[in-house]
């Protein structure tokens, strides 16, 4: 027989119990009583039943994103594992995720895996990618037997025959489909020039469409290097995948309709690009033009005025003209004062007053004095009308 | 249409719209302008020839390994 400290008793039950995979991963209901919150942040509590109680630990990292508020007496399901606490003997639920009661394990899984998935940030808006305007490549994650693959085809030929249709096929329900689809993503990422990838599924069920609900799924499209629409189910029909991916589409053939653009309204806008190249080139030789009246009304405007000059000169000639006619009379007319002067002074005058003008004949000098003249000389003697001959007696 | 051509209907439909944003914004000379005009009334008739003349391709992933030359099964 051995003895054994406590301690390691507490241990080897904690690890009989941590090493039981029925109890790492179970979902358990119950009505919460003893609920406890210290300021610490976790939470205990005990879960019980009419035949039962378990103790529960709530820890504060996994409790900050629940939105359910524990409270005594509520009914819920709690997810999490079991093991034993050595330092005050308990058995205890270690809790990471609670739901009010009342609905499907499904649900509840789906719900617990939408909380941690949200919380590590994989449905960010932030982090949601637009779609290309003008796909070369579209990725399908599809299976290739039903008529999902048809129905986009269909639409993308109809609007955007442009593209290439690059088919992953892999089965998107049942065992192995979470692996298909995952390796199918992967896959296509890999492929040059796919540069969208639609991931789809046609109706069905709930459990039919639970490839979509899986987290390794949603952790592919993550993962993917271009953007991802899932198209998964009807309109409806909301999965994980749907929160993941870039895009949701409530159809396969919606996503198509999403993916690419339309054909015919493509071409409205070509028109429209062409009709404004016209428009402004239009505009260009317009201004051009306008440009060169412009500089011709400039050079009509610099161009010296002929006539104008010409009236100028005649003008100042005229001027000129007059000028000297003017000049000329005024100076006739001092000529003609001085003249008159000289008339005045000249010896006719003095003549026509009856004097006389003595010279020696024939035509020597004036006779001033009596010295000038000596008896028998001949004289001339010049009045006022004529001359006349005289001889000096004494 | 093949990604693998020169010419995608993208890279042509953006520098249409390239040319045509700068032919509007102006400040080149009339020749240049004119020239713009060309390469844009080209890139149009392109853009159209392309959208008139295709055809959807569908292959597989394994189609695509199998051949670099992917071949175009219709579904």
């Amino acid at each position: 027989m051995l003895i054994i400290p406590v301690s390691d008793l507490c241990a080897m039950v904690r690890e009989v119990l941590e090493s039981d995979p029925r109890l790492g991963d179970v979902w358990v209901m119950g009505e919460v009583s003893n609920l406890r919150r210290p300021s610490s942040g976790h939470i205990y509590f005990t879960l019980k039943d009419a035949y039962g109680q378990l103790r529960c630990a709530f820890f504060r990292r996994d409790n900050a994103r629940s939105r359910v508020a524990l409270d005594n007496g509520l009914q819920i399901v709690a997810h999490g594992y079991v093991s034993f606490y050595p330092a005050n003997g308990d058995l205890q639920l270690y809790v990471d995720f609670v739901h009010e009661q009342g609905v499907g394990l499904l649900h509840l899984e789906f719900e617990r895996l939408k909380e941690r998935l949200a919380a590590e940030g994989l449905f960010d808006a932030s982090r949601k990618r637009p779609l290309p305007e003008f796909p070369r490549r579209i990725g399908v994650v599809t299976s290739p037997d039903g008529a999902v693959l048809h129905d986009i085809c269909h639409v993308l030929r109809r609007r955007w025959p442009l593209v290439e249709v690059l088919l992953a096929p892999t089965q998107v329900q049942g065992d192995g489909a979470v692996d298909g689809v995952c390796r199918a993503i992967e896959n296509l990422c890999a492929v040059r020039d796919v540069d969208v990838i639609i991931v789809a599924r046609g109706g069905g069920s709930v459990e039919d469409l639970w490839t979509f609900n899986e987290e390794g799924v949603a952790r592919a499209i993550f993962a993917a290097k271009v953007p991802v629409i899932s198209a998964v189910g009807h309109e409806t029909d909301y999965t994980i995948a749907d929160f993941v991916a870039d895009v949701r589409a409530p159809t396969p053939s919606a996503a198509a309709e999403l993916v690419c653009p339309d054909r015919a309204e493509v071409a409205v806008r070509l028109q429209a690009l062409g009709d404004a190249l016209e428009r402004h080139l239009a505009e260009r030789l317009r201004a051009a033009r306008a440009d060169v009246a412009a500089l011709r009304a400039a050079l009509q405007r610099g161009r010296p005025d002929l006539a104008a000059l010409r009236g100028r000169v005649e003008g100042q000639a005229r001027w000129a003209t007059e000028y000297f006619r003017r000049a000329i009379g005024a100076r006739r007319a001092a000529l003609d004062r001085q003249a008159a002067r000289l008339q005045a002074l000249s010896p006719a005058g003095t003549l026509a007053r009856g004097y006389a003008l003595v010279r020696r004949a024939p035509a020597g000098p004036v006779v001033r004095r009596v010295a000038d003249a000596a008896p028998g000389d001949p004289l001339r003697v010049a009045v006022a009308d004529g001359e006349f001959q005289a001889t000096v007696i004494e | 249409m093949s990604a693998d051509g020169p010419e995608t209907f993208e890279d042509l439909y953006r520098e249409l719209e390239e040319t045509v944003r700068r032919l509007d914004a102006g400040g080149q000379p009339l020749d240049e302008a004119i020239a713009l005009y060309e390469r844009g009334m080209h890139l149009v008739k392109r853009c159209q020839e392309l959208l008139d003349a295709a055809e959807l391709r569908v292959v597989t992933l394994q189609q695509l390994f199998a051949a670099e030359q992917p071949a175009s099964p219709d579904v």
